[in-house]
Formats: structure tokens, C-alpha cells, sequence
């Protein structure tokens, strides 16, 4: 068990290194980079959308159950909304969410390249596949994550204030007012730094278990259920590190 | 000229490759055969660099392959194409794109000059009005002549083919052998080919290894094969009945 972690840990730093070997041909790679934004980005827009409002809805309708006192303000349904979608929901939930979609697909197309032979074919030619396919792979989802996670936050807040009105809980002004009330850029900071974590995780976690797949299409598929169960575990981890280094 | 010298290859216990030696020649196809699972397709990855080899050197033309780095073997990667066993064309390129590939990364050849090659190439191998296609949309021989084009887009010297015609129909098996055959001796290129396919060994085999239990058991050609005296490949060579009847006559 630990002899496999450790394994793992060595060849997912081996892989890394050669991801990042410098690209032969750097036109190529911006095409590429920019299908992949496509690929793994523009795709999940819906999904993190419809999965944003609804949450937000929710949030926001469980916060005006659970204030029953006259004591505190209203406002402050807005406020604890936009703190828990901002702080913890749309970086790591939606994040988990991505490592479900896109580390799948990333992992299950290295993993049917690499047992198609499509791996080695690369590597023939004399292109390192590492850089070739994981580089523009990780470049796009950490360019556009972070633009996924602040439409998930909007999303999520709209979501929060339609239910607010929709239920007749919190009026338009009381809830603009608390999504406005202290507000710190400073955890926006700290969200997108955990979104760009957590991109590079997610991709370079399946990455790495898609490339080192060895079989046939079984195989595969256990790849890609791999991919997504170990880069979520990655990202609840690094979440726990990364809030103790940036909010405490 | 290709030169595997005392190869030796094993994952974790298993020794798949023991000591093997043999000269693969220029202009020739050099046939690697041998049982399913003999590691015929493992020599071959160990040839090209695929696999590292645990004992023993791959020589090209003199140059010393086995312990070059990456970037070396780049050099000498240029110079070969490999037809892998079930194709291997990417999916997500057109039939087109996948043979300019290797042109699109080490060359700055404008669209039109690519264009040439990929039409010049399916041409050879007998293919026209496919390069907008995409691997999916295409019959298992077509997509053997793809590879084959992909293969020798870039003019190689060395030409792997990683079972040629499996899977292919016995007419379509031997127009994919000949079309091998044709190329080499067209362009002079060594020619090492991996197959189980009797019908290969009779039509093209130049040079012939015959690889048992790890071990290079018996070589010579598609002559002396017929007249062998050694058991084990007697077995492997005649294994059907149609065979057997043949030798008596
Ligand atoms: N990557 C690998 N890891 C472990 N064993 C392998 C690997 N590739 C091949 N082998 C083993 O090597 C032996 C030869 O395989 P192979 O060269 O594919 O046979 P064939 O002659 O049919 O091409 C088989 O027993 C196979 O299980
Ligand atoms: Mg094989």
C-alpha cells in the first residue's frame, strides 16, 4: 500500500517533469491549447451553470430557515451566501465536479491513445508524448477554470437571489446589500488560487493514470474511474493546506 | 542495416527476449516470426526504442541506438516510420492530417508542400479521396494503407510493421505484403516485419528470424524455411493441414 503510493508519487513526478520539457514546436501547441480550452472548458459551461444556480437557490433558502430571530438581519442571508460560494462551494465543489468531467475525459482518451498504440506512434516520430499531450491539456484548464469558477460564483449568487424573491424570504435590496457587505478581494484571491490548483490536479492526476493505462478498453475504463477518485482526493487535501496557508 | 546485438528484455520475472542477435538488411524485408505472445511485437518496440532493452545493443548503420537519450534518438527517429499493429492513426485527425503529422512538427513545409506529400503517399499505397476523412469512417485495410502512408511520409530508412495484415481478408493480406515489399525495394529501406502469417513468409520473407521460447531458434529465408530440419519450426511452419499436404507434394 504505501510501496504503491509511494510508486505512484515517483512516476507522477517523473511524468511531470517530462510534461514540462520544452515543446518542439510552439505554433502547434497554442492550436492546441486553444482546442483543449474548447475541449475541456467551453463544454462545462452548461453543467457548472445549471449546478451553480441551483445551489446558490438552496443556499440561500437554507440560510433564511435558519434565521429565525428578529435579531439578526436579513442582509445577512446575501452575505453568508456570497461567503460560502465564493469561499468554499464554487473553487472546490464545482472543482470536484470538473474532476469528475474532465479528468474522466482527459484520462479515457490518453488511456484508449496509449492502448491503441496512438501513444507510442507519437513517440516514434520523435515527440516527447508527455509535453505533447498533457502540457496543452493542463495550460487550458488553468486558464480557463478560474473563468468557469467566477461564472459558478455569479451564477450561484444570481441562483441565491431568484429563490430569495421567488419564496418572498429576502427582498432584492436586503440581499444586494449583504452580497456587498464586507466584501474582501482577498478571498477572491484565495478562491482562484485553489481553482488553479485544483485544475492542475485534476488534469495531470488523470493525465497521469490515462498515459501509464495497460490493457485494452477495461483497463481503460478503470483509468478513468481512477483519474477522478484520486485527483478529488487530491483536491479535498490540497483545500485543507492551502486554506490552512491562505486564511489562517 | 539494423543490427540487435545479444538483446535481452524481461518484465519483472518473466524473460520475454534472451539474448537474441540478428542482422536486419537494407533494401530487404526482414521477417520477425513466431507463436502469438513469442515477443515478436516486444523485439520490435526494443528496436525502436519503445521498450528499453536490460542487456545488449540495437545499431543503426554503426550508430549505436541502445544508449542514446531521447533527444539523440530524435535524430534517428526522423529517419524511421513504424505501421503498428492495429494502425494507431489518431482519432481525432483526418486521414490527411495524421500522414502530415511528422511534417507538421519537423518541418516548416507550407499546407500545398503537405498537401503533395499526403496525396503523393495515399497514392502509393493505392488510396485516393480519403483526406478529409477520419480514421472511424474508414475499413480495416484502408486503415493499414493510411498507416503505411503515414509511415513513409517522411522518407524513412527504416520501415517497422508491426503485423501487417492481421485481421485483413487473405486478398487484402497480400496486397498490403506486396505493397511492403514494393516500397522497400523502391526506396532501398530496411524493413523489419513482425508477422504469424505463413502466406507473408512465402511471398516476402527475404530474411527470416524465427523467435521461440525468447530465443532466436532458427533464421535463413522463404527458401530454406521450407527444408528446415528443426522441429519446432516445422511445427510452427506447417501447423495446418493445407501446409502439410503442401510439404508432401
Ligand atoms: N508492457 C508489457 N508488460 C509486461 N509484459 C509484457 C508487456 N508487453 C508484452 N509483454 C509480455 O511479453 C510477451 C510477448 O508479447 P508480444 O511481444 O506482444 O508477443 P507477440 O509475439 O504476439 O507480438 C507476452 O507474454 C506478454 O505478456
Ligand atoms: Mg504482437
Amino acid at each position: 500500500m504505501i510501496r504503491g503510493f509511494l510508486f505512484h508519487i515517483g512516476r507522477y513526478t517523473l511524468l511531470l517533469r517530462q510534461v514540462f520539457k520544452k515543446p518542439e514546436k510552439q505554433s502547434i501547441y497554442i492550436r492546441k491549447i486553444l482546442v483543449e480550452m474548447d475541449n475541456l472548458g467551453l463544454d462545462s459551461v452548461g453543467i457548472v451553470a445549471f449546478i451553480s444556480t441551483f445551489m446558490g437557490a438552496v443556499l440561500c433558502i437554507q440560510m433564511a430557515f435558519n434565521i429565525d430571530t428578529p435579531f439578526i438581519p436579513l442582509y445577512t442571508i446575501g452575505f453568508v451566501t456570497r461567503q460560502s460560494v465564493v469561499l468554499e462551494f464554487s473553487p472546490t465543489i464545482i472543482s470536484l465536479i470538473l474532476a469528475g468531467k474532465v479528468g474522466s475525459r482527459v484520462a479515457s482518451e490518453l488511456g484508449t491513445m496509449r492502448v491503441t498504440e496512438q501513444i507510442d506512434a507519437i513517440e516514434i516520430i520523435g515527440i516527447n508524448p508527455a509535453t505533447y499531450l498533457i502540457f496543452p491539456k493542463i495550460v487550458a484548464c488553468v486558464l480557463i477554470n478560474p473563468i468557469l469558477i467566477i461564472l459558478s460564483m455569479i451564477m450561484a449568487i444570481l441562483g441565491g437571489w431568484l429563490a430569495g424573491i421567488f419564496t418572498g424570504l429576502v427582498p432584492t435590496s436586503e440581499y444586494v446589500f449583504g452580497i456587498k457587505a464586507f466584501f474582501d478581494s482577498y478571498d477572491i484571491f484565495y478562491a482562484l488560487v485553489k481553482t488553479v490548483v485544483n485544475a492542475f490536479l485534476i488534469v495531470s492526476i488523470s493525465g497521469y493514470h490515462g498515459f501509464y493505462t495497460q490493457g485494452g478498453a477495461l483497463e481503460v475504463g478503470a483509468s478513468s474511474t481512477k483519474g477522478v477518485v484520486h485527483s478529488s482526493i487530491a483536491i479535498i487535501v490540497f483545500n485543507l493546506i492551502l486554506t490552512q496557508l491562505l486564511l489562517a | 542495416m539494423i543490427e540487435a546485438l545479444n538483446i535481452s528484455k524481461a518484465f519483472g520475472e518473466h524473460l520475454v527476449l534472451n539474448d537474441v542477435s540478428f542482422r536486419f538488411e537494407t533494401g530487404k524485408c526482414n521477417l520477425i516470426i513466431g507463436q502469438s505472445g513469442s515477443g515478436k511485437t516486444v523485439l520490435m518496440k526494443c528496436l525502436v526504442g519503445l521498450f528499453e532493452i536490460d542487456s545488449g545493443n540495437v545499431m543503426y548503420d554503426e550508430r549505436v541506438f541502445s544508449r542514446m537519450s531521447f533527444d539523440e534518438m530524435k535524430v534517428i527517429r526522423q529517419e524511421l516510420g513504424m505501421l503498428f499493429q492495429g494502425g494507431a492513426l489518431f482519432d481525432s485527425m483526418t486521414v490527411e492530417e495524421n500522414i502530415v503529422f511528422p511534417l507538421s512538427m519537423f518541418t516548416s513545409q507550407s499546407s500545398e508542400q503537405k498537401r503533395d506529400r499526403a496525396n503523393f503517399c495515399l497514392s502509393r499505397v493505392n488510396l485516393e479521396n480519403v483526406n478529409k476523412l477520419y480514421p472511424s469512417e474508414l475499413s480495416g485495410g484502408m486503415k493499414k494503407r493510411v498507416a503505411i502512408a503515414r509511415a513513409i511520409a517522411m522518407n524513412p530508412k527504416y520501415l517497422f510493421c508491426d503485423e501487417p495484415n492481421s485481421g485483413l481478408d487473405p486478398l487484402t493480406a497480400i496486397v498490403i505484403d506486396n505493397l511492403i515489399s514494393e516500397i522497400t525495394q523502391e526506396y532501398n529501406i530496411t524493413t523489419v516485419i513482425n508477422t504469424h502469417d505463413m502466406n507473408s513468409v512465402i511471398e516476402i520473407g527475404d530474411k527470416i528470424a524465427y523467435i521461440h521460447k525468447g530465443k532466436l531458434w532458427w533464421d535463413g529465408n522463404k527458401d530454406s524455411i521450407l527444408h528446415s530440419d528443426n522441429p519446432e519450426l516445422n511445427d510452427f511452419v506447417f501447423a495446418t493441414e493445407l501446409t502439410r499436404k503442401l510439404k508432401q507434394i
